[in-house]
C-alpha cells in the first residue's frame, strides 16, 4: 500500500472523487441524452427510431409555446437585469453614497429565499381577488381587479417582476466587486484631464465592467431558459392556463417525467443546450468584436 | 470640494435606495403579515397589506409546532440532514480536487480542468432525464443518497479551491514533506487550516444551495416521509388556495435560519457568490 502515498500518485488521488463523479454523473448522463434522444425508450424494450422525436417537436404547437416563453422570459430578464444593477452598483460605489452597505444587503436579502418560497409570496402579492395586493394597488389608480396569472401579458410581468426581484442584489454584487478592483487613479487623472461624471462613466467604467458584464449575461442565458420552478410554483404545478407559463425545462418534464417519454424529452434536452450555446456563442462574438475596434 | 456632508444629490441617492430597499423587502413584510392572518381569511379574501391587528395571532405557528402538522416537521428534518450531509460531502471532496489540481502538476492537469469548467457550463436541468435512469439503474431512486451523491462532487467549489489553492505558497508543501508529513498529511495538516476562508464562502454557498435546491429532488423522492422543505411546500401549493396555516408559516420558517446566518456571516455570502464573477 506504499504506493499511494508516492508523490507522483498522490494528485490523482486527490482528482479522483471529480473524475468518478464526472464519468458515472455527467458523461453517461450527457452521451446517453444524445442516444436517448434518437430512441423511443419503453420499459424493457428500447428501440432506435432515428429523428421522429426531433420530427414529433418540430410539430408540437406546445413546443413553440415553450421555447417562445423561455426566450421572451430571457430577454426581459436581459434587459432589466444588466442595466439596473450596473446603473445601481455604480451608485452604491460612489463617493457621496452613504450606507452602501445597508443598501446592498438590503436589496440582496431576496436572492436568499428559495424560488418556492418567492413564487408563494408572489401567488399571495398577485393574486385575483378583489383584496389582493396589487389589486388594490390598481384601484388606488382607478383600475379594476384582473387575474394576473390569467393572461400571456401580466403572467411574463410577474415572472420577470419575479426575476427582478429576487436577482437584482446577486448582479449589484456582481458588479459592484468588479467595480471595486478599478484603481482609483484611472479617474483621478481623467479628473485632471477635465472629463465629467457622463465621459468618466463611459470612457473607464464600461469598458472596465465588459469582463463582468460578459459573465452576468451568459450566466443569465443559461438561468433564463433553464427556468422552471418559478413557473412550477406561480400556477401550482405544471398547469397554466393555454400553456402561458410553460417553460422549455416545464415542457422536458411534462414529456420526460410526467408523461415518462424519456425520449422525446431528451430531444427537448439537447435542443435546448444547441439554442442556450449558441446563443452564448453568438452574444460572446459581438462582444469579442467591440473588444477589436477599441 | 466634498465639504458638504449631505449634498443634494447624495440625499436623492439615499432616498432612491430607501425606496428600493422597501421595495425588496416588502414581499417579506406580506409573507409576515399572512403568516399571522387566518387561513380562512386569506382564502375567502386573498391578501391585503392592512394590518387588521383584532385578526391577527400566532394560531398558525402554535399549529405548525403542534401534532396535525408532524409532516412538516418530517420534512424540515429531511431538508437539514440533506443540507447537512452534503454540505460536509462537498467541502471534503472538493476542496481535495480543487487542492490536487492547484498544487500538483501532472498528466492530465489541463485536461480536468477544463471538464470542471465544461461541467460548470451545462445547466443540469438539461442532464437530468438520463440521470433520472441512471438512479433508477443504481437503485438510489427515492433515496437521499439519489439527492446528494449526483451533486456531492460539485465544480463551481473545485473551481473556487483551485483558485484559493493557486494563490497559496508551495514552500508549505516542502516544508511538509521534509518534517516526514505524507501528501495527505500535508493537506489535512497543514492547508486545511489555512483555507478556512474559502471553506467559510463555499459552506454558506452550498449550504444554501441545497437547503433552497427544488428540481432534482422533486424528481428523486416520492414518498412522502422523504420530501424536503421545498417540495413538500410546493406540494401544499394547490389551485384552490387551501393550506395556507402550514404553507405561510411554514414558508416563513423555511427562510429565518438563512437570513440569521446572513446577518452573521455575510462577507462569506458575497466572497463564495461572485465566484468566476471577476477573473475568470
Amino acid at each position: 500500500m506504499k504506493w499511494i502515498y508516492s508523490q507522483r500518485l498522490a494528485p490523482y488521488v486527490f482528482v479522483l472523487p471529480f473524475v468518478l463523479s464526472l464519468a458515472v454523473f455527467f458523461a453517461y448522463p450527457v452521451l446517453s441524452t444524445i442516444l436517448m434522444s434518437f430512441q423511443e425508450v419503453l420499459p424493457g424494450q428500447t428501440h432506435f427510431i432515428g429523428w421522429t422525436n426531433y420530427r414529433d417537436l418540430w410539430k408540437d404547437d406546445s413546443f413553440y409555446t415553450a421555447l417562445w416563453n423561455s426566450t421572451k422570459y430571457t430577454f426581459w430578464t436581459l434587459v432589466v437585469l444588466i442595466p439596473l444593477p450596473l446603473v445601481l452598483a455604480v451608485f452604491l460605489n460612489a463617493k457621496r453614497m452613504k450606507w452602501s452597505s445597508f443598501f446592498r444587503s438590503a436589496l440582496f436579502v431576496p436572492t436568499l429565499t428559495s424560488v418556492v418560497v418567492a413564487g408563494i409570496v408572489f401567488r399571495l402579492v398577485f393574486g385575483s381577488l378583489d383584496e389582493s395586493v396589487m389589486n388594490t394597488f390598481r384601484h388606488a389608480f382607478g383600475a379594476g381587479t384582473i387575474n394576473w396569472l390569467g393572461n400571456r401579458v401580466t403572467g411574463m410581468l410577474v415572472l420577470v417582476i419575479l426575476a427582478t426581484w429576487r436577482y437584482v442584489g446577486i448582479n449589484i454584487v456582481y458588479f459592484l466587486s468588479a467595480l471595486q478592483s478599478i484603481p482609483g487613479e484611472l479617474y483621478e487623472s481623467a479628473e485632471i484631464d477635465g472629463a465629467n461624471t457622463w465621459q468618466k462613466f463611459r470612457r473607464i467604467t464600461l469598458p472596465l465592467l465588459k469582463p463582468v458584464s460578459i459573465y452576468v449575461i451568459t450566466i443569465s442565458i443559461y438561468g433564463g431558459y433553464a427556468m422552471f420552478t418559478e413557473s412550477f410554483i406561480l400556477w401550482s404545478g405544471n398547469r397554466s392556463p393555454n400553456d402561458i407559463g410553460l417553460t422549455m425545462i416545464g415542457l422536458l418534464y411534462r414529456h420526460g417525467i410526467e408523461k415518462n417519454s424519456l425520449g422525446l424529452g431528451s430531444a427537448i434536452g439537447i435542443v435546448l443546450l444547441a439554442f442556450t450555446m449558441v446563443l452564448n456563442v453568438i452574444q460572446l462574438r459581438l462582444f469579442g468584436l467591440f473588444k477589436k475596434e477599441d | 470640494m466634498r465639504a458638504k456632508r449631505f449634498d443634494t444629490q447624495t440625499l436623492l441617492l439615499v432616498v432612491l435606495f430607501v425606496l428600493l430597499a422597501a421595495l425588496a423587502l416588502f414581499p417579506f413584510y406580506c409573507l409576515a403579515l399572512a403568516s399571522l392572518k387566518p387561513s380562512k381569511e386569506l382564502l375567502r379574501f386573498g391578501l391585503n397589506i392592512r394590518l387588521q391587528p383584532e385578526l391577527l395571532s400566532l394560531d398558525n405557528y402554535t399549529f405548525i409546532f403542534s401534532k396535525g402538522a408532524a409532516k412538516y416537521a418530517t420534512w424540515y428534518k429531511n431538508s437539514l440532514v440533506i443540507t447537512v450531509v452534503y454540505t460536509a460531502g462537498c467541502m471534503l471532496l472538493s476542496s481535495m480536487v480543487g487542492y490536487g489540481l492547484a498544487m500538483y502538476r501532472f498528466i492530465g492537469r489541463n485536461f480536468i480542468f477544463l471538464c470542471v469548467l465544461l461541467v460548470m457550463m451545462i445547466p443540469v436541468e438539461i442532464i437530468m432525464l438520463p440521470l433520472y435512469k441512471q438512479m433508477i439503474a443504481l437503485n438510489l431512486i427515492d433515496s437521499f443518497g439519489g439527492v446528494i451523491l449526483p451533486f456531492v462532487v460539485s465544480p463551481l467549489p473545485i473551481f473556487f479551491f483551485r483558485q484559493y489553492a493557486s494563490g497559496l505558497p508551495k514552500d508549505f508543501l516542502d516544508a511538509g514533506r521534509i518534517d516526514g508529513c505524507s501528501e495527505y498529511g500535508i493537506f489535512f495538516r497543514i492547508f486545511v487550516p489555512i483555507m478556512t476562508p474559502a471553506f467559510g464562502a463555499m459552506i454558506i454557498v452550498q449550504a444554501l444551495a441545497s437547503w433552497n435546491s427544488f428540481v432534482w429532488p422533486l424528481i428523486v423522492l416520492s414518498s412522502g416521509e422523504k420530501l424536503t422543505l421545498p417540495i413538500g411546500l410546493s406540494s401544499l401549493v394547490t389551485p384552490y388556495g387551501n393550506n395556507y396555516d402550514i404553507l405561510i408559516a411554514g414558508s416563513v420558517l423555511a427562510i429565518v435560519p438563512i437570513m440569521i446566518v446572513f446577518v452573521f456571516f455575510q462577507r462569506y455570502f458575497v466572497s463564495g457568490l461572485t465566484v468566476g464573477g471577476v477573473k475568470g
